[in-house]
């Protein structure tokens, strides 16, 4: 790591029962099946796997997705029937209707708790049926949430090749492809293009995100003259980019650490370890962080910066002086409690499902550095968080907003407290500059809508204060 | 193993959940891992809950499976019992705790020691019995323990009330329209003189449950809920049941006969011949519309309808019977309870389906080529596929079927409702003619341009990639604002970086 000596010392991280409600982490699924176009994911499991899944999609569930369930029947727990000839017929049977480039086997606690050998079988019957097979284990046992993306990324950084075959023939055959896709441009074009860029090692970027906000973030590191070299995942498994000993990569978001731990010690790459690209202030320290690395002085970062906050004013008046409770459930709010800190929020409490100190190191160095800054206590950091304790401390507390799961809403909203869903910030566009504004049109809603509700009298709406 | 992109039913533990949690101070505990609890989810979502959902897990992890739960059971159950103070917790076994094995009867029985609420273990076998079978089985599984409860402690109430009385079961959280056929159903027995002498699950605390004999005969409105106590109360204190759905106006008739059988058999000496007559022919509008000049277009239009028993059934009935329409298909997806279903509806369709598995019924709506379909969300969506109407009659359903307007299926309101329901489905009356007559409605196409069709600026490739990246719907508003911001600077061709520069710079 390469934040070793920016380990934070001041922040107060307790840990509680684990009684927190999530989604389970197969829900990643749902994003990574429309990313990786290519792909069909197969999910392991029983009908609890797919209720859940049918019901937390919601109506994606009808657009012919590429997902399927291979639904585990009393005879499959008891091995009367072959694990392999099983997967087999329903493999087959994907590679008939859909012909994928990619099939991802998702583990779930059934396949644990039978040690179903997945990792075993799924050479095999690649091999047999001529379609790669990725297995990721993301169950509820061990994962929460966003983690089911971390195991599936870990599971790709694998599959990832590690050198661009060079021969002599497919070199003059790239040109070519080279000069098609320059056609009708001067000689001078392309090389001023080339020209754009710094000399440094290659850079590729992990984290699954929608094609817009990759666009973007590219062109954030083009104009300091840095060069993406790929991104884990792409946008079709065909397209999984060139990964070298001595490369260097860098996370997008904070719940990829088993990804960025199979980069490191698998692939033998330099990791980044930078806030992450979510709100201006961490989009900045993001690309410093990449630039300070290659030597590279960034320009007018701050002006971009500043102006981008002068854009959020309208957004930032409703938050300043206000308090936010961090539930905790998809492993993205240490990075939103320091953005909303910096907005002029105070934060008592952010629950996190699963905190890895050392992956997080550098957000964890920016958010106590921003609590300095603002004048304001450092958040109180729970880990595996207990929502029974929780709730009694939001009583306590009466924060002005609660970031929450679904669960928890609506009850939460009855007894007059504003509340926003956490699952919205997993969907929505979050990360560089530009996005920025969309995190405060999410966080603001409820206060923006109950603002014009205010003078109704209609803050609480259970008749007697419930025991909970 | 089984290739499945969609169930009807959902697993087990959700039946048992939707029953504990629809009776008043009654806590449920899941044995499952992290991530198991999406019922809360669906039910603060759904029923729009302002009370936190009574169901906690007792997480199943790693440790867990290396070491056996060992105290956490215990330790969750009495924790809840500390925290809630419930009458009644009900600890439930998941797909996941199925296969552990796990002694959990033991578990029960330890806390019940420390516990002051009552613990039961839910007896269903994830394997074996779906979400409906399961929620019937725990019903059932939790009056017979308060029964013979208060029989051991000798306040068991037998003796009858002296009005003529009834206990309305099977009334569920998460059922579809359950609140609307609870108050339209009480609103019947009021218009009967008969009194309610208990409703449950919906609302019912578990201290009723032992007055629950007091009432002359059971009403069990749906065929998946609530027929199992009814036995049990039928075999225990030889309680009668009406197990007839009074959905639609012939059924509701029937349903109405069979209560005054009951009753008169019990010495009550009541007519209700009068009250059907009257509401069929004027308070009802079913009847009257149907016989109306308009509901003629409908005659000999061909439905397909598919959901679970009760609904499935009910429906075909009224189609056929009630409004002239063929039904040229109706299926469930209640296997357990196919030739109940047969019966019902045979005589009132071609083709009966017995499946649950929506890719066969996608197939048999294609190939019928319906008029209209009455299922659930999934056919909602074949219709959608297929541009064939759906009016949505079973579960599973999305939160738009929890209306908030009332909208019973049951009573004589219910079949209101229902007329609607179905008269909207089909493309109406003149509508029909004059798409026939001129093959379609009026032309779709721009005849003048628009504002902003043309422009002078060029896109790269890549800009337009990005553009063509952004939903529909806001695609035009941002093509503008790109341009005009384009245009302000001198800049010729627009590429992806300076659609996000414009995007930035306007703040949207």
């Amino acid at each position: 790591m390469t934040l070793a000596d920016t380990q934070p010392q001041a922040l107060n991280f307790d840990c509680e029962t684990g009684n927190y409600h999530t989604f389970c982490p197969i829900s990643c699924v749902a994003w990574l099946y429309q990313k990786i176009e290519d792909s069909f994911f197969l999910v392991i499991g029983t009908k609890t796997c797919g209720y859940f899944l049918q019901n937390a999609m919601g109506v994606m569930i009808f657009a012919e997705p590429r997902y399927a369930m291979a639904e585990l029947e009393e005879g499959d727990i008891s091995a009367q029937l072959n694990d392999y000839e099983e997967l087999k017929r329903l493999c087959e049977q994907i590679k008939r209707d859909r012909n994928p480039s990619v099939i991802v086997w998702i583990g779930t606690c059934t396949t644990e708790i039978i040690k179903m050998d997945l990792e075993g079988l799924a050479p095999k019957l690649e091999a047999e049926i001529g379609i790669p097979i990725v297995v990721a284990r993301a169950n509820g046992l061990d994962y929460a949430f966003t983690q089911g993306e971390d195991t599936v990324l870990a599971a790709m950084a694998a599959r990832c090749p590690d050198k661009a075959p060079v021969l002599e023939s497919e070199k003059a055959e790239r040109n070519a492809v080279q000069r098609l896709l320059n056609f009708g441009r001067k000689q001078e074009d392309v090389k001023a293009e080339e020209s754009e860029y710094v000399d440094h090692p290659p850079l590729v970027l992990f984290g699954s995100l929608p094609d817009p906000v990759v666009t973007q973030l590219t062109l954030e590191l083009k104009k300091q003259g840095i060069r993406v070299s790929g991104w884990l995942p792409a946008k079709r498994f065909t397209e999984l980019p060139v990964i070298e000993e001595g490369y260097y990569v860098c996370g997008v978001n904070p719940f990829l650490s088993r990804t960025a731990t199979t980069l490191m010690r698998r692939r033998k790459c330099k990791l980044i370890g930078a806030p992450f690209p979510i709100g201006p202030d961490g989009t900045r320290a993001w690309v410093e962080k990449i630039c300070s690395v290659f030597g590279i002085e960034p320009k007018g970062l701050e002006e971009r910066e500043t102006k981008i906050w002068e854009g959020l004013e309208d957004y930032v008046s409703l938050l300043r002086g206000k308090s936010v409770f961090f539930m905790g459930d998809n492993l993205l709010e240490i990075s939103l409690a320091r953005f909303l800190i910096r907005c002029g929020m105070t934060v008592p409490e952010i629950g996190i499902p699963y905190m890895d100190k050392r992956y997080q190191a550098a957000e964890l160095a920016l958010l106590e550095k921003t609590c300095a800054e603002m004048g304001v206590p450092l958040p109180r950091i729970v880990e595996k968080p207990d929502n029974y304790n929780q709730i009694q401390r939001i009583y306590d507390l009466n924060p002005d907003l609660v970031i929450t799961g679904m669960a928890h809403a609506n009850p939460l909203e009855a007894r007059g407290i504003n509340t926003k869903w956490s699952v919205e910030f997993t969907f929505a566009q979050i990360h560089g500059f530009a996005n920025a504004r969309d995190i405060l049109e999410l966080a603001t809603r409820p206060l923006r809508r109950n603002t014009s509700l205010k003078d109704l009298g209609w803050d609480k709406l259970v008749k007697e204060e419930a025991n909970v | 193993m089984k290739l499945a992109y969609w169930m009807y039913a959902g697993p087990a533990h959700i039946g048992t959940l939707r029953v504990a949690s629809s009776f008043k101070n009654v806590h449920a505990i899941m044995h499952a891992p992290l991530g198991d609890d999406y019922f809360n989810v669906m039910r603060s979502m759904l029923e729009r809950e302002r009370d936190f959902t009574p169901v906690t897990a007792s997480i199943v992890d790693r440790n867990v499976l290396a070491r056996g739960s060992q105290e956490k059971v215990v330790d969750n159950i009495t924790r809840k019992d500390k925290e809630e103070r419930p009458d009644l917790i009900v600890l439930t076994p998941t797909c996941t705790s199925s296969i552990l094995q796990e002694d959990l009867q033991n578990f029960v029985e330890r806390a019940q020691l420390e516990a002051k609420s009552n613990v039961l273990l839910a007896d269903v076998n994830h394997y074996r019995v779906n979400e409906l079978q399961a929620g019937d089985r725990t019903l059932h599984q939790i009056v017979q323990f308060y029964i013979e409860k208060a029989r051991k402690k000798d306040d068991l109430r037998t003796d009858k009330t002296t009005e003529p009385s009834v206990n309305i079961i099977g009334i569920s959280t998460l059922g579809f329209h359950n609140q609307h056929d609870c108050r339209e159903l009480k609103k019947l027995m009021g218009d009967l003189g008969i009194q309610v002498n208990a409703v449950i699950p919906e609302g019912a605390s578990v201290h009723e449950l032992k007055n629950l004999p007091r009432a002359w005969f059971n009403l069990v409105p749906y065929r998946e809920l609530g027929r199992m106590t009814a036995e049990y109360l039928q075999a225990e204190f030889e309680m009668p049941f009406v197990d007839i759905t009074p959905m639609g106006v012939v059924e509701t008739a029937r349903c109405i006969r069979a209560i005054q059988i009951i009753l008169n058999q019990q010495g009550a000496n009541v007519d209700y011949e009068s009250f059907i007559q009257d509401q069929t022919l004027f308070v009802s509008q079913a009847a009257w519309f149907s016989r109306s000049i308009d509901c003629q277009n409908l005659t000999g239009k061909k439905a397909v309808v598919f959901g679970d028993n009760t609904h499935a059934a009910a429906i075909t009935k009224i189609l056929a019977r009630e409004m002239g329409i063929r039904v040229v298909l109706a299926g469930t997806y209640c296997k357990y309870d196919a030739e109940w279903f047969r019966e019902q509806v045979r005589g009132y369709c071609d083709e009966i389906l017995i499946s649950d598995d929506n890719g066969a019924i996608g197939d048999a709506i294609a190939r019928l080529e319906p008029a209209a379909i009455f299922g659930t969300q999934m056919e909602r969506h074949v219709g959608k596929r297929l541009d064939i109407p759906c009016g949505v009659i079973a579960a599973p359903i999305h939160i738009q079927n929890f209306p908030i307007g009332y909208k019973p299926f049951m009573g004589y309101e219910g079949t209101n409702q229902i007329a609607d329901l179905i008269y909207n489905s089909f493309t109406l009356g003149m509508e029909d003619h004059l798409l026939e007559i001129f093959g379609g409605h009026d032309t779709k196409e721009v005849i003048t341009k628009g504002v902003s069709a043309d422009s002078d600026l060029a896109w790269s490739k890549d800009g337009l990639a990005e553009l063509n990246r952004i939903p529909g719907f806001v695609r035009g508003k941002v093509k503008r604002n790109t341009e005009k911001f384009a245009r302000d600077r001198g800049i010729e061709t627009i590429t992806a970086e300076v659609l996000y520069a414009a995007k930035e710079a306007v703040g949207a």
